[in-house]
């Protein structure tokens, strides 16, 4: 699978359920931006590691919105510890996607760990993460990430993907607006 | 969504001495700032205070892995609409820089750091000095406002600044000093 036909998928599904993504700086995030930008949509662009755990405070925050982590094979094992926070916080309303293409993609494609021997799945497993899963092509993916988001409970799925980037400009979003305009969304109610 | 798995053991005392007194203050004073969202990493002179936020149903508190991550999660906390803090010891500002700067500030959000400081004269453990007395000058050089606590009159203090993180959408640390719990009431 390319990267951006998994963010394709993922977009896809978070403008259905009305997802809020947290996605990862660097390539992840220009290219999501590049897909389609949404107001729904929080670009990291420093920071790296805490997607997954600023995601966590949302969901925890926001007990009724559906939240979306876009994480990296490089950016989660700069945190690994985030995964037994999560598992043992267990918000049912968060779903970690971690697109895994072995390597630091923004930085020149630079192997990360997970080209050697480390599993990720098993990983977020041992970390007491019930509902894990390795998909590789995107169908599965697809099913798998809708189940996973619809689902009453905390979810993992690790996406393992090419090597491919797409040559999309950087984000120019201003980040205080950015933030602004992902607040207001998070605020509107959409319940009725 | 209440986490009951890490309800700490309650003290087996029921009456409140000179040290819960100030530990209700400490937490007291956070909570008329506006602070409803907690992380936290344990140091013995945050132990009361961690429990009194662990007992209350009707706060969110996130028992965190690393300093930096709690960093993350406040600033998710932040967008879901509440006020984070962070408690923890002075050692996990310099685990927590980075993101400091290139998420709480670069995004404008609120947060509050209530720290133990380590070192300094009572301190036992000789790994914790170097960091003890680069701290002050680590807060000024990254731009974070700061205030010490040393008596239990400065308690106080910990609410202003509770109300300015918020206010002002920065970040405001909190240095709680051993004397705090030594002076005589």
């Amino acid at each position: 699978m390319k990267r951006v036909d998994i963010l394709r998928i993922v977009l896809k599904v978070a403008v259905e359920i009305r997802g809020f993504i947290i996605s990862n700086l660097g390539f992840p995030s220009r290219e999501l931006y590049h897909i389609r930008d949404r107001d729904e949509n929080f670009y990291m662009l420093g920071s790296m590691g805490l997607c997954g755990s600023i995601a966590l405070g949302l969901a925890v925050s926001s007990p009724k919105k559906e939240v979306i982590a876009i994480e990296g094979d490089g950016s989660i094992l700069m945190n690994l510890g985030s995964l037994a926070t999560a598992a043992n916080i267990r918000p049912p309303n968060l779903t970690i996607l971690i697109i895994d293409n072995e390597a630091h993609s923004s930085t020149g494609f630079q192997p990360t760990f997970t080209a050697g021997v480390t599993d990720l799945a098993a990983i977020a497993r041992g970390a007491g993460i019930e509902d894990v899963v390795t998909v590789r092509d995107e169908k599965e993916l697809e099913s798998r990430f809708f189940d996973a988001v619809k689902s009453d409970k905390l979810s993992l799925i690790v996406a393992k993907s090419d090597k491919s980037w797409e040559d999309v400009p950087i984000i120019d979003l201003d980040p205080l607006l950015m933030k602004k305009r992902f607040i207001k969304a998070i605020r509107a109610d959409f319940e009725g | 969504m209440r986490r009951n798995k890490y309800k700490t053991t309650q003290s087996p005392f029921n009456w409140m001495n000179d040290k819960d007194m100030i530990d209700t203050l400490i937490v007291d004073a956070m909570l008329a700032g506006g602070i409803d969202f907690f992380c936290s990493l344990p140091c013995n002179m945050l132990a009361g205070i961690i429990r009194i936020i662990d007992g209350r149903d009707d706060l969110d508190h996130i028992p965190i892995t690393r300093e930096e991550e709690g960093v993350g999660i406040a600033a998710g906390a932040h967008l879901g609409g509440k006020n984070p803090a962070i408690l923890m010891q002075n050692s996990g500002l310099g685990n927590s820089i980075n993101a400091l700067l290139s998420l709480t500030t670069l995004y404008r959000m609120p947060l509050l750091l209530l720290m133990s400081h380590r070192g300094g004269r009572y301190e036992r453990i000789v790994a914790q000095m170097p960091m003890g007395d680069a701290i002050i000058q680590l807060l000024e050089t990254l731009g974070i406002d700061y205030c010490s606590i040393f008596r239990r009159s400065d308690i106080a203090s910990i609410r202003l600044f509770a109300k300015d993180a918020i206010l002002k959408s920065e970040i405001k640390a909190v240095l709680l000093q051993k004397e705090l719990w030594d002076e005589e009431s």
